[in-house]
């Protein structure tokens, strides 16, 4: 199963993010989207990577950007665990019908059942800008998402800066 | 491979010779039990490969998941303020199961530092954006986690026990 690459459109979801609430990819059009599937709450490397995730959320935030995690776990298991760890950005639970969002970003491994290791950084209008599937036992660390958003940012600028130029030519 | 993004300056905390052939970079969290482990073994590469070796040492506290993280970063920082970087990094990994203000005072004392001016820079956060300025830099040279290498620039993906053999094979590529 080969990841989505950049220029596809996201595939849409709605999941669990706490056992009462639903949150939908659609909801967040308008700005990016950092979408981190990883193999399952309590696995040492997971934590490594979302304890580092969580701690650079003020980086995220800076450009606007909303970091969501998703494994096949249950949604009690991701409140207890995110208690656990003090996680600040949600983890959505891709429990039922399982692993039907990370088989549709072709980050699910169906041998054992669990999402892989894949990060995917979403335009503004739903597009896949940047996408990124790391060794299973591997934590891909951010330096990636970063200098995505930073390219993202700096597109976005561009074309600013292009549509005041374009409307300067037409006055 | 990772490469470090962030060059060497005058902010640092370095010990041994600018000249060095070998520049060992370890991002660190006074908090996690693998660098106090680390430490161990660095004092050890240090001895071995003497005045060959420049070691390196920057914040990458991971604050939600340990609470002291920062505030012995900050502390190491009031030290290095005052010239005693490395005595107080020493004694924080060393006394690493105890971190906390009262450990830091205590410490201070130990070092002849005034205790009152420490504790106003951990309240005021004085050296907080110099150790969130150490983490930035992390990240972006692709520090997933602690302690992370640097050897010459480039990342050491290995296990600690693994730093003198990858030293010893890195000054022998350079001569």
């Amino acid at each position: 199963m080969s990841t989505l690459t950049p220029g596809t459109a996201a595939p849409d979801f709605t999941l669990h993010v706490t056992p009462d609430q639903t949150l939908s990819l659609s909801e967040l059009r308008g700005r990016p989207v950092i979408l981190v599937f990883y193999p399952a709450d309590w696995s040492p490397v997971c934590g490594a990577e979302i304890a580092l995730f969580n701690e650079i959320l003020p980086e995220f935030q800076n450009h606007q950007a909303t970091i969501l995690g998703v494994s096949v776990d249950g949604a009690w298991c991701h409140a207890a665990y995110a208690r656990h760890n003090n996680i600040h950005f949600p983890l959505l639970a891709d429990f039922e019908p399982k692993g039907e969002v990370a088989k549709k970003y072709g980050a699910y491994r169906q041998k054992e059942g669990i999402a892989e290791r894949a990060l995917f950084v979403i335009d503004e209008e739903g597009k896949i800008f940047w996408s990124y599937c790391s060794p299973i036992g591997v934590n891909p660390g951010a330096e990636g998402i970063l200098d995505a958003l930073d390219r993202l940012s700096a597109q976005k600028k561009g074309q600013g800066d292009e549509q005041v130029a374009n409307s300067d030519r037409a006055a | 491979m990772s490469k470090l993004r962030t060059a060497i300056g005058p902010h640092d905390h370095v010990q041994g010779p600018a000249d060095a052939p070998l520049t060992l970079v370890e991002y660190g969290d006074f908090e996690c039990p693998h660098c106090g482990r680390a430490h161990h073994f660095i004092k050890q590469l240090q001895r071995q490969f003497g005045k060959q070796l420049r070691f390196v040492y920057r914040h990458f506290p991971l604050t939600q998941m340990h609470p002291y993280a920062a505030s012995a970063a900050e502390t190491s920082e009031f030290a290095g303020a005052h010239g005693k970087f490395w005595q107080m990094h020493d004694l924080l990994y060393e006394n690493q199961e105890q971190l906390g203000i009262d450990l830091y005072m205590e410490l201070a004392e130990e070092l002849g530092l005034s205790q009152p001016t420490l504790r106003s820079a951990l309240g005021s956060g004085e050296f907080a954006a110099k150790v969130r300025h150490d983490f930035s830099g992390g990240v972006r040279s692709g520090v997933n986690g602690t302690p992370s290498f640097f050897i010459n620039g480039e990342r050491f993906d290995g296990a600690v026990e693994d730093l003198a053999d990858a030293l010893q094979q890195e000054l022998q590529r350079a001569a």
